[in-house]
């Protein structure tokens, strides 16, 4: 658990690697599947064969466009891919192709929210660059195997400002920023298969201070627990530290998660020099404003925009509209739902993140999996709405509909479910319930109100369930005067 | 048979399409020529039932009605080229035995046009060095001089095509590695534009310099084979997008009226008296066929040196690190951890000269450094190309020596780095410019060593500059003279 320091300020910047949602890769044609055989996705260019060239994947230039236009930063019409230089047995060419001095993406902002407190978060820049290999060190008997199939991945680096005061801040930000991503179309999110991953940036300074203390990096935070949980480490680490005399140092360290600890992997006196220029086999990249149009013709409503719109439109309590805007494809099915359902938004609104979410849980699926479509949904609502079905009926008619059974309707008439609203049929009910259940009807007159229940609990029962319980109310109370 | 050994491409393509030889026949003829002169050590790959399959294919496209000016004829690439069929060393021990999945862009668009691949080509190690002394397989001899270097990088090519034991030869220059082989063994050599031959498939010296030319008996052929290799290629970024040409057609246009220019820069007193002669003499047959020949002035042409030896090693630095022995290539045997592997492999697997320009690289890039000289040097390469641009408002092309020297002996300029850089004096600014340049031979200066005459003309104007090339050699017969014994 977080320990509280009420006489430090934590300040912590984020550098998140989203990788980009394109077929092939960022500088060659081979595939970016995740999973496909060691090596089988390494083309020439991949394996950085003699004599070959990148050529730069527009794919990837596009999303990185559709990411400043959904953050407001300002998109550079010339930026130029530089090489960094370094060896390690994963990067086939001794150098990573990225953006250096010139990045494709400058400024913008995400606005995150911590409790009630709301918060925005400056972004400096986003670049693109590609990814590594892998380095297998395991399973090999004092030999490493190398894995290919990820070098030349198209990767965008988001890097914030130290805009972040807590390990909470900086969660709420990279979930905030992994929702958009997904949003805009321009990452899958899968952290568990490394597409979004937070390097973090943390240093501590005592309350009051404006000068920014030593910071250390923590690499590679695959998971928001994992973030919140170096940060958070990190951060007793240092004050520790300086409470205790000593100084910190800047250095790159690895969150270990098994032992939640962070420790060392290299300090800046052996931090390497990158000897970082332009790469002279790709042109600058020129981004001409047409192609910012065309790119901003084609994005989604983005979730505060539709938020708003939400509650403006169709009346939802902002809690709702938070809720049903989380992802982008809750809000497209909420939406798909009530356009079938036109007027009907908290109805819709309540079981979508009632029922439906409730049964996502407990399957452990996505949206896209569900077993109904946003349509059938609105095709169960409209017969609670037009009063065939009471709010128990439909539940059950839903668990049906799930389990696969079919539509709304078939399952009504299968079952046949439908409520019974006819009054002269409800009376007849009631009234042989009140000639077999004198006491109870003696109980009520003299005042007993739990009497009234247990009659139109024997109401429901002797109607099977399917009496409309706002009839069986009134017409009960009517005949006990 | 050995009269047609001296035919230039566009007679043998004459002789083919009459059938008067078959493409097996002459692929026989230069392969035996190849190993009757194996001393000149000009080829690293030859493999005589590759090429003969090559050739059979051409001699029955030709059967199936196929025609073609190229079809049949044979070449040999520079060993920067990649071949699938030949291995592709860049005269480096780090690729010794490598063999490309793939073929370059040039090699394929050759192919392509029926030219039967003789094999690989010696040249410096990746391409670095200006006399073929520094390939890992040992020196190439200059035909016209056994005790001569052959010029390089290009020095397989040149002694090849001087030799006639190639009537044509592809290589590639960066920094003069052309046009010096070529000065130096009395043949054409030519650089078009940088941009327009694809760099696909070439292995990677300078990659903003590095351009793919051939090595010729006469401009004609240059521009008969140019033609096949020009046009834009989506697998390079930098390649210029424009359609290929016909570079030949302003080979008949007369030179009268073209304004020739010629920098004085170029004649200041690093040139020897033998080449000045030589090229002077050139000027007075161009002046004798009505060209206009003006003095221009190139005020930057001679920092061109210290930029290109900050802006060539710095990209070969990072081009060259890929070679670390992890997935092809040598690899050190005893090695400790990664790290040392990679060490001990590169230690091992380069040579002297890849070694020295690395650490000028390295050390012009780092930290620090990168503002006053990286950038430094971009900013005067820009100067350089301007100045060029301005002169073309003044003249249509420029004349000059090609280098201040006959072609040297061997170890003369070895133990000297900085003298053998200097060899580049006159072909670096085009380089640096990315300007179309050649030479053609113009006579012979000291120890009847031969001596080149450089054209160079603005972006995209090869065909004028071969136009010009090939007056002259209309008027002369230079280009004509063969070395005894070949």
């Amino acid at each position: 658990m977080a320990r509280s320091h009420p006489n430090w300020e934590v300040v912590i910047g984020l550098e998140t690697h989203a990788q980009l949602s394109t077929r092939s890769k960022i500088f060659s044609s081979a595939s970016t599947a995740f999973g496909a055989a060691p090596n089988s996705q390494a083309s020439v260019v991949d394996l950085a064969l003699p004599g070959v060239l990148p050529v730069l994947n527009r794919g990837a230039v596009e999303r990185a466009i559709r990411f400043g236009l959904a953050v407001g930063a300002k998109i550079s019409p010339r930026s130029v891919f530089a090489r960094k230089n370094y060896f390690y047995p994963d990067l086939p060419k001794g150098y990573q192709i990225s953006q250096y001095e010139l990045p494709v993406v400058v400024g913008g902002t995400v606005r995150i929210q911590v409790g009630d407190v709301e918060k925005i978060v400056q972004l400096t820049r986003a670049h693109l660059e590609e990814d590594a290999g892998k380095s297998l060190h395991e399973d090999f008997h004092g030999m490493s195997g190398i894995d290919l199939n990820r070098a030349g991945t198209p990767l965008l680096e988001i890097v914030t400002e130290p805009d972040m005061r807590s390990a909470a801040e900086a969660v709420a930000y990279a979930k905030a920023l992994h929702a958009l991503v997904q949003w805009i179309g321009i990452c899958d999110g899968n952290m568990q298969e490394g597409s979004f991953r937070c390097d973090a940036n943390v240093s501590v300074r005592p309350m009051g201070s404006d000068k920014l203390g030593t910071r250390c990096e923590i690499k590679n935070l695959n998971s928001f627990r994992f973030l919140e949980q170096a940060i958070e480490h990190e951060v007793d680490r240092q004050i520790e530290l300086i409470e205790g005399g000593g100084t910190v140092v800047q250095e790159t360290r690895l969150y270990d998660p098994d032992r939640d600890e962070t420790r060392a992997m290299r300090s800046k006196e052996d931090a390497q020099d990158y000897r970082y220029f332009p790469d002279p086999d790709l042109l600058p990249l020129v981004i001409a404003d047409d192609w910012i149009e065309r790119v901003r013709a084609e994005m989604p409503e983005l979730p505060e925009a539709k938020r708003a719109r939400l509650e403006r439109e169709h009346g939802l309590a902002p809690y709702d509209a938070a809720a049903l805007t989380a992802t982008r494809e809750m809000a497209d099915w909420f939406e798909a739902t009530l356009a079938a359902l036109p007027g009907q938004a908290k109805l819709c609104a309540n079981w979508i993140m009632g029922e439906v979410s409730a049964r996502l849980n407990r399957d452990e699926i996505e949206l896209a999996q569900a077993p109904i479509t946003a349509t059938a949904l609105a095709g169960l609502l409209a017969r609670v709405v037009d009063g065939t079905l009471s709010g128990k009926m439909a539940k059950e008619v839903f668990d049906a509909m799930w389990a696969g059974e079919g539509s709304a309707d078939a399952i009504i008439e299968a079952r046949g479910l439908k409520q019974i609203s006819d009054s002269g049929a409800i009376e007849k009910i009631i009234d042989d319930v009140l000639a077999a259940n004198p006491k109870s009807v003696e109980e009520f007159r003299a005042g007993k109100d739990k009497a009234f229940n247990a009659l139109v609990g024997q109401v429901m029962k002797a109607s099977k369930g399917k009496a409309n319980p706002q009839q069986v109310n009134d017409l009960l109370r009517a005949k006990l005067g | 048979m050995s009269e047609l050994a001296q035919s230039s491409v566009a007679e043998l393509g004459r002789l083919l399409a009459a059938k008067q030889v078959s493409a097996v026949e002459l692929a026989e003829l230069f392969l035996a020529r190849i190993d009757a002169h194996r001393d000149l050590n000009a080829f690293l790959d030859v493999r005589p039932e590759a090429t003969l399959a090559q050739a059979r294919d051409a001699d029955r496209r030709r059967a199936q009605g196929e025609t073609g000016a190229l079809l049949g004829v044979p070449m040999a690439h520079k060993d920067i080229f990649v071949t699938r069929e030949w291995a592709s060393t860049a005269s480096s021990k780090m690729l010794e035995g490598y063999m490309s999945p793939f073929d370059a862009t040039v090699v394929e668009q050759l192919r392509t046009a029926g030219m039967v691949c003789l094999g690989k080509l010696n040249c410096d190690e990746f391409a670095m060095g200006s006399s073929n002394e520094n390939s890992a397989y040992g020196p190439v001899l200059n035909p016209w001089d056994k005790g001569a270097v052959p010029g390089g990088s290009s020095g397989g090519s040149s002694a090849a095509v001087a030799a006639r034991i190639a009537p044509v030869a592809t290589a590639t220059d960066t920094g003069g590695s052309i046009r010096e082989p070529a000065a130096f063994t009395g043949i054409t050599g030519t650089k078009p534009t940088y941009g327009r031959p694809s760099r696909w498939g070439m292995i990677a010296f300078a990659s903003s310099l590095d351009t793919a030319g051939l090595m010729t008996h006469s401009a004609e052929d240059a521009a008969l084979v140019l033609s096949s290799m020009l046009g834009f290629d989506p697998k390079d970024s930098t390649s210029v997008d424009r359609p290929a040409e016909d570079c030949a057609r302003d080979l008949a246009k007369p030179v009268k009226g073209l304004r020739i220019g010629v920098p004085k820069e170029f004649f200041g007193a690093g040139l020897s008296p033998d080449v000045e002669q030589a090229v002077r003499a050139a000027l007075d047959v161009y002046r004798g066929l009505g060209a206009e020949i003006r003095e221009i002035s190139l005020p930057n042409a001679a920092l061109g040196i210290p930029v290109y030896y900050v802006v060539a090693p710095a990209e070969c630095s990072s081009n060259l690190s890929r070679f670390d022995g992890v997935r092809y290539g040598h690899r050190a045997k005893h090695h400790g951890d990664l790290a040392d592997m990679i060490k001990r492999s590169r230690a091992e697997g380069l040579g002297p000269e890849p070694k020295r320009r690395i650490l000028i690289g390295a050390y012009v890039l780092s930290h620090g450094y990168y503002d006053a000289y990286y950038l430094k040097a971009q900013q005067v390469r820009r100067l350089i190309a301007d100045e060029f641009q301005r002169a073309f408002t003044e003249c249509d092309v420029i004349a000059g020596p090609v280098t201040t020297t006959v072609a040297f002996g061997f170890g003369e300029k070895a133990a000297d780095p900085v003298s053998m850089y200097l060899a580049d004096l006159y072909t670096v600014p085009g380089s640096l410019a990315g300007i179309p340049s050649m030479s053609i031979p113009c006579g012979f200066g000291d120890k009847g060593r031969p001596v080149g005459l450089q054209l160079m003309a603005n972006y995209f104007d090869e065909a004028r500059m071969l136009g010009a090339a090939h007056q002259y050699q209309l008027a002369t017969d230079w280009h004509k003279r063969v070395p005894a014994g070949f």
